[in-house]
């Protein structure tokens, strides 16, 4: 039992993709698809600019909303808080897509609905999840919110402020935001997709 | 296309439940089979190094069911670290890309150079093929009148050994003159020792950074981007330098937007105020340099008023970064950077850095520079070679031998500047004027000569007038589609290369070792290096049977062994990282002829170049014409990773920056497609138009490595926009040889029509594992 999540501190993430390089092929993520994605943001007016590089994936919510619109119960949240797919219980009806707010999840032409794991596989041996281990700044951190000693308990503690996206909807979600530049109370620019 | 929440919603306004029923047909039909992941399977793993950049990362390379599937850091390599950047992760995209070479190819009989009509040969046919054409050169000519050029780690083979063997001075690489020739050069006649592939950068002690025109996190040099993250979360102060908000800037805590070209100002600005407002190091200066006398003289006019009217920045500004650097000192640090040919006067440009650092007494001292140190490795103890190219390298300073043996003749570009190590463009001249000798043949390893080498119309007619040109790659680059023969090389993880000796901290030996066997007929630079060898007649210099024998007679040598090394990867050695380890030995690290550093260089002034640096003007630029600036992705190498699905997924083509308020005055939309047009009339695009603030009004700026003209390469042909094409013009820096590469001009020219080209991910498909 345990309860995963991910901090990600944008003050050290550079948009380098080393993350979702990596994912493609720990997880064979086929051509088109993304499980892990990184949104670049430009904000201000030269010369007091600044830019938000910020990973997106699944953030494998408290209260994920994909999860009671699964028509089967392929979707489900497993005693980890892990939320996951049963592949072969999936009948890539696409509800769960149409459910997330956060656009984590996609129809794998193999035939069924995929989406970040947090690499479920890999934790299963000890080890951090594929985005984490590359991540050459280090901005990703791994672990257990109910391990008080664990690296996310840690760095969420010593954080100023903590955000994740769109806390409006109520679905808690375990990824976390550390040291959001948009904060700095900038104006905001066109999103572009990386 | 990615079915997202969106889409889906605006594809069905049916419920859910009949999505259902007809998204499948049968939609409730028993479990089906979920394919099995590669690391369901037994999985082995091999040690070996990267070579998706210059870098060098030891790697993990994890093989199931026969075939690679991910690559790794290696935990205990020192650059590495477990960690990788896309480019390494994505090496199996290239090892499988079905565009490879995949057997030698000979120019079909008639045919011209660039028309790309070949035969398939067999290797016999096609090396017997080379070394008649070379030694016929040889018998007409001499054998300098053969050059070799070579880009990565398994060039050693074709610039170092084979043609100290064949016996011509001529071997150049890119990463040198078109690339780290100034710092390296400026690096040695300053402190004596050359800046070295791997930065000595101390990072992990630094509290205080510059960086000037240092493109850190766009240029994902893993280590150094480790250690860039780790120190700014630590509280490192960080200042950029540029005339673009870079990803570095966005990290900074100020960001100074310099004119283009300035950068000499703002560092002679820096050394007055750290002059006469006393806040050198002064016990530092006074034990380990000398010409401080001198520089202040210098530089005693050179102050933040006169370099804000030249560099654009408040004077305020540039006075109080010197004082918080003093503040800071020694740990405190202006870093060299890498591609520092950038207008022919860089050499001073990198002197006058190299002398702030100085007067902040952070050479060889925590939280400055460390003095990295060379493993200790053998040689294999071949018969000695009749003479030593100057190829050089990222480590460039090592310089061949200045004398030239009986017999042989002195590089063909030896006279035009003062630097030891070949200068690659300065080879192309010869070719095409035959002065002062001329140069009928070319050995081609990896080096991407339309991407990497300034004016490629030059080059095109220059490769025109060979007797021989040889291109020995992995992929149908446009200018290996030029060569007489093509020798198809097999990647880095099909094969064995040299040891890699890496200068460092802690320094340390690398090898590189195959994960799977050469697919078709592909073969390794050394087997190719060793055949060729033996046809030419020069079987004595190639003792060594295998590979195999040849590594392990090396690593027997220094008490290893190639078993060893297969099953460690890396082999760390003791370093001597500060000045107090060398003191500590009486040693000396400083090999300037002073013996300390060089503030103001006697060499410099006999040899009629300025002993202390002055800033030089940049090339102006012409009226309704950018500056072209360049960079890089963080997820694509040179001109060498375009055709590699995984990174072209996430960086598919470049864009041309420019800013709102020139797009705005020009009536650009964002992402439209345009021409660039440099002030030679070169066109190159279509490219799209990204509009930002985050560029100066009198620049633009393009990702380099992007515009491939190959047909061959399915992926990477006619995206986006080559900057290299559009360098037609370079200024020679007489001191390093570098080629000063931004003194290119461009305008735009709107309304050209997006490339109609498949989307990468419908090409991609049929690259999937």
């Amino acid at each position: 039992m345990a309860r995963y999540a991910m901090v990600i501190d944008l003050e050290s993430c550079v948009g380098c993709s080393a993350c979702a390089a990596a994912c493609v092929l720990e997880n064979e993520v086929p051509p088109g698809h993304n499980r892990l994605w990184i949104r670049q943001r430009e904000l201000g007016v030269f010369p007091e600019l600044t830019v938000e590089y910020r990973p997106e994936q699944c953030l494998h919510c408290e209260n994920p909303p994909c999860v009671p619109a699964c028509p089967t119960g392929a979707s489900y949240k497993n005693e980890d808080g892990l939320v996951l797919v049963k592949y072969e219980r999936c009948i890539a009806c696409g509800a769960c897509v149409a459910a997330c707010p956060y656009d984590a999840r996609f129809m794998n032409p193999a035939g069924y609905v995929d989406k970040c794991t947090f690499c479920e596989h890999r934790i299963a041996d000890g080890l951090d999840p594929a985005c984490v281990e590359t991540c050459p700044t280090g901005c990703r951190v791994f672990g257990d919110l109910d391990d008080p000693t664990s690296a996310v308990r840690e760095a969420l503690a010593k954080a100023g402020r903590i955000d994740v996206l769109r806390p409006e909807m109520g679905t808690e979600p375990k990824l976390f935001y550390l040291n959001t530049p948009s904060n700095r109370g900038l104006d905001e620019a066109e999103e572009v997709q990386q | 296309m990615k079915l997202n929440r969106r889409k889906f919603l605006t594809l069905s306004a049916a419920s859910v439940g009949a999505v259902a029923l007809g998204g499948r047909a049968g939609a409730l039909k028993a479990p089906w089979t979920v394919p099995q992941k590669w690391y369901e399977e037994q999985v082995s793993t091999v040690y070996s190094y990267c070579e998706n950049c210059f870098w060098k990362c030891g790697i993990t390379v994890k093989v199931a069911g026969g075939k690679v599937r991910k690559i790794d850091g290696q935990k205990h390599n020192p650059k590495s670290r477990g960690r990788l950047c896309p480019r390494g992760q994505a090496g199996v995209a290239q090892l499988y890309d079905p565009d490879r070479l995949k057997r030698p190819l000979i120019r079909v009989e008639g045919s011209e150079r660039g028309e790309g009509k070949y035969r398939e040969a067999s290797w016999d046919e096609a090396l017997d093929y080379i070394a008649a054409r070379m030694l016929k050169i040889k018998d007409e000519y001499g054998p300098e009148a053969i050059a070799w050029f070579g880009h990565g780690s398994g060039d050693s083979w074709f610039v170092e050994y084979l043609p100290a063997a064949w016996g011509s001075p001529n071997a150049a690489k890119p990463a040198v003159s078109v690339c780290t020739a100034p710092r390296e050069t400026a690096s040695q006649w300053t402190f004596g020792r050359g800046v070295g592939g791997h930065e000595p950068v101390d990072w992990e002690n630094t509290e205080y950074i510059v960086l000037i025109g240092h493109h850190i996190g766009e240029d994902t040099h893993n280590t150094q981007l480790q250690e860039f993250a780790a120190a700014l979360r630590r509280g490192a102060k960080l200042v950029v330098v540029d005339p673009r908000f870079s990803t570095a800037a966005s990290k900074a805590d100020r960001w100074l937007p310099i004119k283009p070209g300035t950068d000499t100002a703002l560092l002679l600005a820096w050394i007055n105020v750290l002059i006469e407002e006393g806040l050198y190091d002064r016990e530092y200066v006074e034990k380990y340099t000398v010409g401080l006398a001198e520089l202040a003289e210098h530089v005693k006019d050179k102050t933040p008023e006169w370099a804000a009217s030249i560099t654009d920045l408040p004077a305020d500004t540039i006075r109080a970064v010197a004082r918080e650097l003093a503040a800071h000192a020694p740990k405190a640090v202006l870093p060299p950077g890498r591609h520092t040919v950038w207008y022919g006067s860089d050499t001073q440009r990198m002197r006058a850095l190299y002398i702030v650092n100085a007067l902040l007494g952070n050479y060889g001292v925590p939280g400055g520079f460390y003095l990295a140190k060379k493993p200790y490795l053998e040689k294999y103890p071949h018969p000695p070679f009749p003479l030593e190219p100057a190829a050089g390298g990222c480590s460039g300073s090592s310089g061949g031998s200045e004398e030239v043996p009986e017999g042989y003749k002195p590089r063909a570009d030896k006279g035009k500047f003062f630097a030891k190590t070949t200068a690659i463009q300065e080879l192309i001249e010869p070719m095409l004027s035959g002065k002062p000798y001329p140069i009928r043949g070319l050995i081609c390893y990896g080096t991407n000569l339309f991407h990497s080498i300034p004016n490629v119309p030059r080059t095109k007619e220059a490769l025109r007038k060979l007797d021989l040109y040889v291109a020995i790659d992995v992929l149908p680059m446009e200018h290996v589609m030029w060569a007489d023969v093509i020798l198809p090389e097999c990647t880095y993880l099909e094969r064995y290369d040299d040891l890699v000796a890496i200068a460092h901290k802690t320094p340390f030996i690398e090898l590189r070792q195959p994960a799977v066997k050469p697919l078709w007929d592909s073969k390794p630079g050394w087997w190719i290096m060793r055949e060729l060898a033996i046809k030419l007649g020069l079987e004595k210099f190639v003792p060594w049977k295998s590979i195999e024998e040849y590594l392990d007679t090396r690593l027997q040598a220094i008490g290893s062994s190639l078993e060893e090394m297969k099953k460690k990867g890396t082999l760390v050695q003791r370093g001597r990282p500060y000045l107090n380890d060398w003191e500590r030995w009486h040693m000396n690290p400083f090999k300037t002829p002073s013996g300390k550093i060089e503030l103001y260089s006697k060499t410099f002034a006999e040899h009629g170049f300025d002993p202390l640096p002055d800033y030089t003007p940049p090339m102006p630029a012409p009226t309704g014409y950018y500056r072209l600036l360049y960079g890089r992705s963080p997820v694509h190498s040179f001109a060498k990773t375009q055709n590699n699905w995984v990174l072209m997924e996430l960086k598919p083509e470049n864009e041309v920056w420019i800013s709102n308020a020139e797009g705005k005055k020009l009536g650009l939309r964002q992402g439209e497609y345009v021409w660039l047009e440099n002030d030679a009339g070169v066109r190159e695009g279509p490219v799209r138009v990204r509009l930002t603030e985050r560029i100066r009004n009198d620049c633009v700026y393009l990702v380099h490595g992007f515009g491939h003209k190959s047909r061959g390469l399915r992926l990477a042909f006619g995206r986006g926009a080559s900057d290299n094409a559009l360098q037609t013009r370079y200024v020679l820096d007489k001191i390093s040889g570098g080629a000063g590469l931004r003194n290119n001009f461009v305008k735009i020219v709107p309304n050209a029509a997006k490339p109609r080209l498949k989307r990468i991910s419908t090409l991609a498909r049929e690259r999937r594992l």
